[in-house]
C-alpha cells in the first residue's frame, strides 16, 4: 500500500461518497488510487467549484465535503472556495497535490504555499512530511472540521509522499488533540440566568443565524419557540432554521432584511442570539442591541461572543445542546400575546411594497409562486447579487434547505453548491437561482452536471446587468453605470441546447405558472431564464 | 492598555508564523515579542505583549485559543508578573567618558561583556522600563549598535500560592 490508497482508505473510512476534484499531475497518485474504491471522483471544470460543490454536498447531508486538486494553480485556484466555507463555517477537507517534498521550497513547476496562503481561511492545515501520518492526520482533520465551530481543514501531500509505501495502515479511532476541545455543552448556571431573564421578559426576541442549521437544532429551536412563545428573526445565514410561514417567524434582519424584523430587534427587551456573529450587514449599529435590552449571545465559538457586541449573558456551547438545556426546564416566559400582536401589526403595515414592472417576470412573485410549488423538503440555493437579496426576502421555506454565500458573498456559488447537493440527495428537488452575472462565473459546471448526470436545476433572473453593483451606482454615483453592463452574454438557449438541457425562457408574468409547472415537473436538469427589469431595485 | 500573553505552542515549524498572522490579519499591535523552548522539547512558549483596548485585548486572548497549535494561553498584567528583558550595545567609549559610562553600567547593574580599543558591549538583564532608561542615559554617547530580546514574563508566585 502506498500512502495515495491510504489517502483513499481513509476517505472511506469516513464514509466519503465523492470527492469532487480536478486532477494534475502532483495530485495523480491519489486519482489512480481511486479507480478501485467505490468513492466517486466528479470532475468539476474549475476548483473552485470543486470547493463550492462539496458544500453544498456537505451542507445538504450534514457530513464532511471533500475536495482534491493538484498543487499549484490547482490549489491556489481553490482559495476562494475554502474562503467562502470558511466564512459560513461548512465543514469541508480540502485535499491538495504537492510537488516532491525534497523540492519544496524551490519554486519548482507547479509549486505554490498552499498551507501559507490559505492560513487565514482555514480551520488547520496540514502538510503532510511522513506518508505514516495520513491515518492520524486524516482523522484528526475530519474531526476538526466537522466539530466546534466547523470549517475547512486542508491537507497538503506532496507526490513523493503520496508514492511512498506503508507498512501498516490503521485508521485511529480516537483523535487525540491536546489543543482543540470545544464546548459543546452550555455553563447552567448561564442557562439559569436565562430562564430568569425570559420570565420577567415582554419583548423577547429569539435571532438566529446558520449555527441552528450546522448544529441541526431546527427542531429544539421550534419547540422553545412554541412553548414559550417567542418570535424568532434569522440572519440570511439562519433563513431555513423555522419555516417561514410559521407565526412566530418574523423574517431576515439586516440591511437587506424585512423592517418589521429590524424593529423587532430594536424594541426587545431580551434578545437571544443563537449561532449568529453580529455581522455588519445584520446588525449595522451593536450597540442597539445591547443599550436597552438584556442581550444573551449562544455561539460555539467563544471568540464571536463580545466580538462586535457585548453580551450580558454569554453562552458558550452548540446551539442544539443549549436549546435542549432550555427545553428540559421548567418555567414560565414572560407573557408575550402583546408583544406578538406589536410585532403582527409592524408585520402588516410594514411588508416592503414592490413595484409594478409591466412586460417582465416579477423576481419577487416568481420567486413565491416557485417557493410555493416547491416540494416540502426542497433544497433552494440562492447566488449573490440583487437575485439573493429577492430570495432570502420571497422565498418561503417549508421543510426544506436554503443555502447561500452568506459570509462572503462569492459570485457564482449556486450552481456548484446545488450540484453537490443534488449528487448527495437526489430524491430532492434542487433549484439553483442566479443572476445572468453569477451564471457566467459557474456556467461551464454544466459540462459537469451533464457527465455525471447531475440533475440540479437553474434559474438565471437575467437582466444584462450585474445588478446589484448597478443598483449601488444608481444611489451612489448618480446612475453614472461603470463595468455593469452585461451585454456580451451569450444566448442561454444554445448555451442551454449545447449541453442536451431542457431550457425555458419567461418573458413576462402571464408565463410564470405554466413555466414553473413544467421546470419542477422535469426529470432532467433544467435551465429556465426568467427577463427581469434591468432597471428593478431590491 | 498593555497585556503580557504567555502561550504556550506546539514546538513545530511554522507555528510562530500562524500567531503572527493572527496578529496582522486582526490588526492587533505586537509590542514585543520573545519565543524559546520550554522544559517540554515539545512545547514552545511564547510570550507577547500587546497593547490595546479592554475589548481588543480579551479578542487577542480568544483568537489565540482558536488556533489549533496552541496549547494553552495565560494573560496577565505587568504588575502581576516579573518580566525581563536582556540588551547588548555596543557604544564607541574614549578616554573622557570612559568613566561616565562604566559608572552608568555600575548603578544600572550592567555588565561589561566584550571590549576592545576604542568600542565595547555592555549587557544588561533587566525590567523592560529600566533598558529604556539605559538607551536613554546613552544618548549623549555614541551608541553603534543595540539588539533587544522581547519580554519573558512570568506570574508573580505570589499569583500562583492563589
Amino acid at each position: 500500500m502506498i500512502g495515495a490508497d491510504a489517502m483513499i482508505k481513509c476517505l472511506e473510512a469516513e464514509g466519503v461518497k465523492a470527492v469532487f476534484g480536478y486532477p494534475g499531475v502532483a495530485i495523480c497518485p491519489f486519482f489512480n488510487s481511486i479507480i478501485d474504491s467505490k468513492i466517486e471522483s466528479i470532475l468539476v471544470r474549475t476548483e473552485q467549484n470543486a470547493a463550492h460543490a462539496a458544500s453544498g454536498l456537505a451542507r445538504a447531508s450534514h457530513t464532511v465535503g471533500v475536495c482534491t486538486v493538484t498543487s499549484g494553480p490547482g490549489a491556489t485556484n481553490l482559495i476562494t472556495g475554502i474562503a467562502t466555507a470558511f466564512a459560513d463555517s461548512i465543514p469541508l477537507v480540502c485535499i491538495s497535490g504537492q510537488v516532491n517534498s525534497e523540492q519544496l521550497g524551490s519554486d519548482v513547476f507547479q509549486e505554490a504555499d498552499i498551507t501559507g496562503a490559505v492560513e487565514s481561511f482555514v480551520k488547520y492545515s496540514y502538510l503532510v512530511k511522513n506518508a505514516e501520518d495520513i491515518p492520524r492526520i486524516f482523522k484528526e482533520a475530519f474531526y476538526i472540521a466537522n466539530t466546534g465551530r466547523k470549517g475547512p481543514v486542508l491537507i497538503d501531500v506532496p507526490i513523493d509522499i503520496q508514492n511512498t509505501v506503508i507498512k501498516n495502515f490503521e485508521y485511529p479511532e480516537e483523535v487525540n488533540l491536546r489543543t482543540y476541545k470545544p464546548t459543546v455543552k452550555g455553563h447552567s448556571v448561564q442557562i439559569k440566568k436565562v430562564i430568569k431573564q425570559l420570565e420577567n421578559a415582554r419583548k423577547p426576541v429569539l435571532y438566529v443565524g446558520g449555527g441552528i442549521l450546522l448544529s441541526d437544532a431546527q427542531k429544539e429551536l421550534l419547540k422553545f419557540a412554541e412553548a414559550h412563545k417567542i418570535p424568532v428573526v434569522s440572519t440570511m445565514m439562519g433563513i431555513g432554521a423555522m419555516p417561514t410561514k410559521h407565526p412566530l417567524y418574523f423574517g431576515m434582519v439586516g440591511n437587506n432584511g424585512k423592517p418589521y424584523a429590524n424593529r423587532a430587534v430594536r424594541e426587545a427587551d431580551v434578545l437571544i442570539m443563537i449561532g449568529a456573529r453580529v455581522a455588519d450587514r445584520a446588525v449595522n449599529q451593536p450597540e442597539l442591541i445591547t443599550n436597552d435590552k438584556v442581550l444573551v449571545h449562544i455561539d460555539v465559538d467563544p471568540a464571536e461572543i463580545g466580538k462586535n457586541a457585548g453580551p450580558h449573558i454569554p453562552i458558550v456551547g452548540d446551539a442544539a445542546h443549549i436549546l435542549e438545556a432550555l427545553n428540559t426546564q421548567e418555567f414560565q416566559c414572560g407573557d408575550t400575546s402583546e408583544w406578538l400582536d406589536t410585532l403582527n401589526g409592524y408585520k402588516t403595515a410594514m411588508e416592503p411594497k414592490r413595484k409594478e414592472h409591466p412586460g417582465f417576470v416579477d423576481p419577487a412573485a416568481f420567486i413565491t409562486e416557485l417557493s410555493e410549488k416547491l416540494p416540502e423538503d426542497a433544497i433552494y440555493v440562492a447566488d449573490v447579487g440583487q437575485n439573493q437579496i429577492w430570495s432570502c426576502g420571497y422565498h418561503i421555506v417549508k421543510n426544506g434547505k436554503f443555502f447561500t454565500s452568506g459570509g462572503m458573498g462569492t459570485m457564482g456559488y449556486s450552481i456548484p453548491a446545488a450540484m453537490g447537493a443534488k449528487y448527495i440527495s437526489p430524491e430532492k428537488q434542487v433549484v439553483a437561482v442566479c443572476g445572468d452575472g453569477s451564471f457566467q462565473m459557474s456556467m461551464m459546471e454544466l459540462a459537469t452536471m451533464k457527465q455525471h448526470g447531475i440533475r440540479s436545476k437553474i434559474i438565471v433572473l437575467k437582466n444584462n446587468y450585474l445588478g446589484m453593483v448597478r443598483q449601488y451606482q444608481h444611489f451612489t454615483y448618480k446612475d453614472n453605470y461603470s463595468v455593469v453592463d452585461l451585454s456580451g452574454s451569450p444566448d442561454l438557449e444554445m448555451i442551454a441546447k449545447a449541453y442536451d438541457m431542457p431550457f425555458k425562457r419567461v418573458h413576462d408574468a402571464s408565463q410564470v405558472s405554466e413555466a414553473i409547472d413544467e421546470f419542477l415537473a422535469s426529470d432532467s436538469a433544467y435551465l429556465m431564464e426568467c427577463l427581469i427589469d434591468p432597471m428593478d431595485l431590491v | 492598555m498593555k497585556k503580557i500573553y504567555s502561550v504556550s505552542v506546539e514546538n513545530r515549524s511554522g507555528v510562530l508564523c500562524k500567531v503572527a498572522g493572527l496578529f496582522s490579519r486582526r490588526c492587533f499591535n505586537i509590542d514585543s515579542l520573545a519565543v524559546g523552548e520550554t522544559d517540554d522539547p515539545t512545547i514552545s512558549c511564547m510570550t507577547i505583549v500587546s497593547s490595546g483596548s479592554q475589548a481588543t485585548l480579551e479578542q487577542i486572548e480568544k483568537q489565540l485559543n482558536k488556533k489549533l497549535d496552541i496549547i494553552k494561553v495565560r494573560t496577565f498584567e505587568e504588575v502581576q508578573s516579573i518580566s525581563r528583558e536582556l540588551m547588548l550595545m555596543k557604544v564607541k567609549y574614549n578616554k573622557t567618558n570612559r568613566r561616565e559610562i562604566m559608572e552608568i553600567c555600575d548603578a544600572m547593574k550592567a555588565d561589561i561583556v566584550d571590549m576592545s580599543k576604542s568600542y565595547m558591549i555592555i549587557q544588561i538583564c533587566d525590567r523592560p522600563e529600566r533598558i529604556n532608561s539605559m538607551i536613554e542615559m546613552f544618548q549623549s554617547i555614541s551608541v553603534v549598535e543595540v539588539a533587544r530580546t522581547g519580554t519573558l514574563a512570568l506570574t508573580k508566585c505570589s499569583e500562583t500560592e492563589q
